[in-house]
């Protein structure tokens, strides 16, 4: 008698066959390329031939892609966590707690005092994907990533959460010139904190801990990583990879047929019902026509063998490819370099220009010009001309084919721009969020997936019948759609076809959101890497029902843009290296933290052997130039500075402790006065940073909660460690009526956080945590309630006393608003004077933490304009006439803050979205509407656990060069 | 033709004439509850149509017109809506859509301006929409919301939640394929009968209807065996709309599951015992005080009619009172917490895990700001309270798949035959 457990995962198949006596006999893991009833056969037809002969056998399947297939052949099913926990207990008895990781799930399995089980939620990314991910980022093999790591220094803040947030946070390290080895340590890292934070929620984990899985039996740094997150020697057991595939063999139950069940599996037909959208092209005519419409649009070109004068060299150093075009007096192009930058563009370049000067000794570069995410790097490293936004490459390259354009869309590996021109100017700017990133990489990573090159995997899109409907959401929900459109029967050109439609409609939908054609332009230019793909073009001219123009050179333009730029400008400084320097041409790069500030931000300082010197990943002037743009004033700086008064007074009552986040950042004054009145001291945490997120983030219970409430865990836990026995964190419906809205309250998760916290910190027990609801909104009631509420926990605090610090408190917040106000009038008195552009930075009052804004104020004041707060000038506008219900008191300020500036040519407004939270979907779009109407200028900069900094900067650069035009 | 009027904010107003011209479309959400609404609004006078479109469309139309990170109701809801409108069945100048509207903190409030927005987007500029409340938010000509129409409606939803509590009990165990089915469309035909002509709305008709039902709900033949007791938690529209939550209960039952989700009574009873509790907590004005305890008090009374229908049926699960379900989350949460289910939302599991349904599947839209607290937030206290809560959280959205959905479900049952087995 025998026992076969299959465990078809979404990228493997395992396998394991127990004989009688319980003992393996048979064990296999392979890839399936989504091929998996080819692979099952082909695996059972073996099983029988030489394992499992003449004797009697059972099966069972487990794995989320062996789901459809049990059910559809009526094999009993294991659910693979389950399978897991028979396996463990039957192998391992001792287990506590059980970590595994698979292709895409991660689970935390509580085995000991109560069992519990963790899958991860759909927004979780910390899996084997997402290492095979981070892999092709830095060119490696996973296997290589685990050596690299062996060799780290230090440990960077990379975000886990999912691929596509962290390739925003690792893509910007390479181009700083970090290490490989440490930002290998650095994903692993993430990886363990992130699965950690996702499923521990609240409970602790610890024990016998057992690794499982894929990921953590191949890579042993990956253990290590865990090892130190939990502070424990975790046990990696032998056949670690078959855990699943154990504990279904463990979970048969009845003798089966084997050949019948290789029959069955092999016409397991499947639904073929999935959705799917009309075929790209309907004739191969339909496809001519459309290829010789997109012939016409070449650019000019030249040859650099027989070219006589000057030459102007464009670079646009992206964030997965490096790209440079050598162009001649009329802009044609000479040379062009187009290749994956391997994660270090600079001896990518170095070796391009030795190769240049040497094949042509007469070459002269009369002028260059420098853009993308490494554009300051590359322009010092080689004492480049120009370094200039991109937004403006990419105009100046669109203007040479259609001079009136006036929308262009660039879609490149990872990133997207989209810009409306108004007037020659660039006026209005789309670039994808740090969470819809359905980009060039994107395609390549499923083709790879999917076992093709990026350009049969695109042309085989072309002509799919059944083009299947994906969705249009972020790479990791599309990987389970994919999955799911593979199990239901869609061909690999279905497949193909409908990725691309997918990166189309995450880019109109998403990004853009625009619904229909009259919402974009009229003479519409489409570049970028990703629109050399075919498919993509044609479902992007359907989609939006006009014909665009795609040069030849779409995935070029950027350098293209910069080489004409250089072009036109024309001034050179005289100082880019010469060959000689070129070919003596070194650098090394070192990591430090900067401590000049709050922002602490990690710099790479790279070192060029001529004893030169670029620092980046700073976000001010201070490393650079030691002295700083402080001077410009800043409202967030002014208002944190302001809020930090409010120190701690000694009183007899002894200390009550605010957690220092949320609407904290606006309550202070008012609780800082009525306990100090009531004879407390009131202390708070210290400001965020990421220690503080660490020390909570075990207790977060839902990962998709915005970062400003996650941080919340850690303010508490600080104030713990602090040895703070009392914490007062109301919850509060209502906020303050500020007459700007119909209603007044706060966002359900301001309003109700510290439930959250009340249910998930078990280190609050025996402590006095007041989480009560109090109404500050009703001014007169409030004394008599918040009685009752106090003297559930204290002894003898009279009402009279209540009363007036009740008074104490409602005087100190209306004059600590009437402190920012006039601070803020006075920074705009002064903006006035000197003629600075005003930049409304507008978001919560809680984007004042410096975790949690990232220092973008300080990115902004460094390019020369004043910051004021929305709600220094929201008081100034009476209640307008919105869209949508008016209903928040502190989203009702924003819209009053863009209705103040419509008609204010000095200032422009930011908006600063924490990324999860819901209620920006709705203020976004208004505060957008209300800008445009006025012919404004609506940014919006979505920040997280971390922030896209490059991305940032082309937003507000481009802004700023939009406002200088 | 009617002419298009608008009110000083500059919205469309449904006026009389629209009444006698237009049809209004109500969108899909819960089955059983809003056929028989419907027909009372038909009784009065409007043509009225229920959606019960489950087009893939849908969610496409909502990801083109709505902002991709609003909650995926708002998707459906709007996605539907347009879906209809583009489909070529309705003069599109001569129909209106109907939605409901809470006023609550919760996103949820604005869906009804997301949609004005869509339309205007989508080149619907013409359609009106009513918003369907009970706080006298946007009131139109055409349309009104008088007492006799509320009473009608909400007794239509109490007979909904007795009709949708027997077939979840009955179904599973029905020897004859169909017969429950058959049994709550016969009732819900005849109930929108009684109520078109303002019968059954009484005290008594009240108790004589609960008691016919239960009776004839209790007479079909079933054979009980033993399954697996699921319960059903969650934001409201996913937790009932089939559209939003690919199907659940139809999957629970392949799994051979017994399905329980609690009704909409008690959301609406906690809805107005919200007024009550801002009063408590932050003080506030008496008579208003009055008048909605006045309210509630009666509408806790036909609760009680409605329960104790169940009382000589033991093998049938009865619905459970409002002041038991509040009770039972009195030391995990407080009553403050009034946005999207609140409270409700852990005090709901509490009360399935006692009468039995240990298992939940707790729905909620992807990144649903409200459920953050109320629902995952509370996972763990609830567990604390009772350990025998075996609860999987599911996110929906246009994006997740099934896949992923069911293989979690599919945990949390595994776990579920376990605790049955040993």
């Amino acid at each position: 008698m025998m026992n076969i457990g299959l465990d078809v995962g979404s990228t493997t198949i395992k396998c394991v066959v127990l004989d009688e006596n319980e003992k393996i006999c048979f064990q296999s893991y392979e890839r399936h390329f989504s091929q998996i009833t080819e692979k099952m056969t082909a695996l059972l037809t073996k099983l029988k031939n030489e394992v499992v002969k003449n004797n009697p056998v059972q099966l069972a399947i487990s794995g989320s892609a062996g789901m459809g297939i049990a059910e559809e052949c009526n094999y009993p099913f294991v659910q693979e966590v389950y399978a897991t926990r028979i396996a463990t207990a039957k192998r391992i008895p001792e287990a506590d707690v059980i970590i595994e990781l698979g292709g895409e799930d991660a689970k935390i399995l509580f085995v000991t005092n109560g069992m519990e089980v963790r899958m991860n939620g759909s927004c979780a990314g910390g899996t084997g994907a997402f290492i095979d991910q981070m892999s092709t980022l830095l060119n490696v093999t996973p296997e290589e990533l685990n050596h690299l790591a062996q060799e780290h220094q230090k440990i960077y803040t990379i975000a886990s959460r999912c691929g596509v947030f962290a390739k925003s946070d690792v893509q910007p390290l390479l181009n700083q010139g970090a290490r490989k080895s440490d930002i290998a340590a650095s994903i692993f890292n993430a990886v363990a904190n992130q699965t950690i934070a996702g499923l521990a929620q609240g409970r602790e984990i610890k024990g016998n801990i057992v690794y499982l899985g894929g990921p953590l039996t191949f890579l042993s740094e990956l253990r290590k990583s865990f090892n130190t997150a939990l502070n424990v020697t975790g046990i990696f057991p032998e056949n670690s990879l078959y855990f699943v595939a154990l504990g279904t063999a463990y979970s048969c139950k009845d003798n089966i047929d084997l050949d019948h069940a290789i029959g069955n599996i092999k016409n397991y037909t499947q639904s073929g019902n999935f959705l799917s959208i009309p075929p790209l092209f309907n004739s191969t005519e339909e496809f001519e026509a459309f290829e010789q419409r997109h012939k016409k649009a070449v650019a000019k070109r030249g040859s650099i063998t027989t070219y006589i004068g000057d030459a102007y060299l464009g670079i646009d150093a992206g964030s997965t490819t490096i790209k440079a075009v050598l162009i001649g007096s009329e802009n044609q192009i000479l040379d062009e370099l187009y290749q994956s930058n391997s994660g270090d563009p600079i001896p990518i370049i170095n070796q391009y220009l030795i190769n240049l000067y040497e094949q042509y000794p007469n070459l002269n570069i009369k002028c260059s010009a420098v853009t993308g995410y490494g554009e300051d790097l590359l322009k010092h490293a080689f004492g480049l001309d120009y370094g200039i936004v991109e937004t403006i490459a990419h105009y100046t390259a669109a203007k040479t084919f259609l001079p009136d354009v006036d929308f262009i869309i660039d879609i490149g590996g990872q990133d997207m721009k989209c810009f409306k021109v108004r007037n020659n100017t660039i006026d209005n700017i789309f670039l994808n969020e740090a969470c819809s990133s359905g980009c060039g990489s994107f395609l390549q990573t499923f083709a790879n997936t999917l076992g093709y090159d990026i350009i049969d995997f695109a042309r085989k899109g072309l002509f799919a019948k059944r083009p299947v409907d994906l969705g249009s959401r972020c790479t990791v929900f599309m990987n389970s759609s994919v999955k799911q459109a593979q199990k239901d029967g869609a061909t690999t050109e279905d497949i193909s076809a409908g990725l691309s439609v997918s990166v189309v409609k995450n880019a109109i939908y998403k990004v853009i959101r625009a619904a229909s054609p009259d919402e974009l332009g009229k003479h519409i230019v489409v570049q970028g890497g990703t629109f050399l793909n075919d498919a993509v073009l044609r479902v992007f001219e359907e989609e939006m029902g006009v014909h665009v123009i795609r040069p030849d050179i779409a995935g070029l333009m950027g350098a293209y843009g910069a080489a004409v730029y250089a072009k036109e400008h024309n001034r050179s400084k005289g100082n880019m290296l010469n060959i000689q320097k070129l070919k003596a041409f070194s650098h090394h790069v070192k990591m430090v933290t900067c401590s000049l500030c709050n922002n602490h931000c990690k710099l790479t300082v790279n070192q060029f052997n001529d004893s030169r010197k670029f620092i980046g990943g700073n976000r001010c002037d201070k490393p650079i130039k030691q002295h700083t743009s402080i001077d410009i004033p800043n409202m967030y700086e002014t208002k944190l500075k302001t809020l930090l008064n409010y120190t701690p007074i000694p009183g007899p009552r002894g200390k009550i402790g605010l957690p220092m986040g949320m609407n904290m950042y606006e309550m202070l004054p008012f609780w800082h006065a009525f306990f100090t009145s009531l004879g407390f001291e009131v202390v708070t945490s210290p400001l965020s940073n990421r220690d503080v997120y660490i020390k909570g983030q075990h207790t977060i219970p839902s990962d998709t909660v915005c970062y400003p409430a996650k941080l919340m865990h850690g303010h508490v836990y600080s104030l713990l460690n602090e040895g703070v026995t009392t914490i007062f964190y109301p919850c509060l419906t209502y906020n303050f009526d500020e007459g700007l809205s119909d209603n007044h309250y706060n966002c359900p998760v301001v309003a109700y956080y510290p439930e959250v916290i009340s249910a998930n910190v078990p280190e609050l027990e025996g402590h006095i945590f007041i989480n009560d609801y109090l109404g500050v909104h009703r001014k007169k009631d409030f004394p008599q309630k918040i009685h009752g509420v106090l003297n559930k926990y204290f002894d003898g605090i009279s009402l009279k006393e209540i009363k007036t610090a009740a008074e104490k408190a409602y005087a100190e917040y209306e004059r600590y608003f009437e402190t920012i106000r006039k601070q803020g009038d006075a920074i705009i008195e002064q903006a006035e004077a000197n003629q600075k552009p005003i930049i409304v930075l507008c978001g919560r009052p809680y984007h004042l933490d410096p975790e949690i804004n990232h220092g973008i104020d300080k990115i902004i004041t460094s390019l020369g304009a004043y910051i004021v707060t929305e709600d220094v000038i929201s008081s100034r506008v009476a209640k307008l006439n919105t869209t949508v219900l008016n209903q928040w008191t502190y989203h009702a300020r924003l819209y009053a803050a863009a209705e103040y500036i419509c008609n204010k040519p000095q200032y422009n407004l930011v908006q600063l979205v924490s990324f999860g939270c819901g209620i920006d979907s709705i203020t976004t779009d208004e505060v957008r509407s209300i800008l445009e109407n006025n012919g404004k200028i609506y940014t919006q900069i979505k920040i997280d656990e971390i922030t896209n900094q490059g991305a940032v900067k082309i937003r507000l650069r481009s802004l700023f060069a939009t406002l200088e035009q | 033709m009617a002419e298009l009027v608008y009110d000083e904010t500059g919205r469309l107003l449904f006026t009389k004439e629209m009444k006698e011209e237009y049809t209004i479309l109500c969108p899909t959400m819960i089955d059983i509850h809003f056929r028989v609404v419907l027909e009372i609004m038909k009784s009065f006078g409007y043509k009225a149509e229920l959606l019960n479109t489950a087009s893939p469309n849908i969610a496409q139309e909502g990801l083109k017109y709505v902002h991709n990170d609003t909650c995926y109701p708002a998707l459906l809801v709007i996605g539907q809506f347009l879906d209809a409108l583009n489909s070529g069945k309705y003069d599109i100048n001569k129909v209106a859509l109907i939605i409901t509207q809470t006023g609550g903190g919760c996103r949820a409030s604005n869906y009804i301006h997301l949609l004005r927005k869509a339309l205007i987007r989508a080149n619907y500029p013409q359609v009106p929409v009513i918003s369907l409340n009970l706080n006298g938010m946007e009131k139109n000509p055409g349309f009104s919301m008088n007492i006799p129409f509320l009473r009608k409606m909400i007794s239509g939803l109490y007979y909904g939640d007795v009709l949708m509590q027997l077939k979840n009990n009955i179904e599973p165990y029905e020897d004859n394929k169909g017969e429950t089915k058959n049994m709550v469309d016969k009732w819900i035909s005849l109930l929108s009968k009684q109520l078109s002509k303002g019968e059954g709305l009484s005290k008594a008709q009240f108790t004589h209807n609960a008691k016919e039902i239960v009776k004839n709900f209790a007479a079909i033949p079933v054979h009980r065996t033993p399954k697996v007791k699921v319960g059903i938690v969650g934001e409201i529209y996913v937790k009932y709309a089939p559209i939003a939550n690919n199907d659940l209960e139809k999957f629970l039952a392949s799994q051979d599951c017994e399905v329980c989700v609690p009704g909409i009574v008690n959301f609406i009873l906690y809805n107005i015992d919200n007024r009550l509790e801002d009063i408590r907590l932050y003080g506030g004005n008496s008579i208003k005080y009055q008048i909605n305890k006045i309210l509630l008090d009666y509408l806790l009374s036909l609760q009680g009619i409605m329960i104790k229908a169940f009382q000589d049926y033991p093998e049938l699960l009865a619905p459970t009172g409002y002041y038991h379900v509040k009770k039972l989350v009195k030391n995990v949460i407080g009553y403050g917490n009034k946005m999207g289910e609140g409270w409700l939302l852990p005090a709901e599991i509490l009360e399935l895990v006692n009468a039995g349904y240990e298992n939940i599947v707790c729905t909620q839209p992807f990144g649903c700001l409200p459920n953050h607290i109320s629902g995952k937030g509370m996972i763990r206290k609830i567990k604390e309270v009772d350990g025998r809560a075996n609860i999987v959280p599911i996110d929906y959205d246009p994006s997740a798949t099934r896949v992923n959905q069911e293989n979690r479900i599919k945990l949390m049952l595994s776990v579920a035959r376990e605790k049955i087995e040993t």
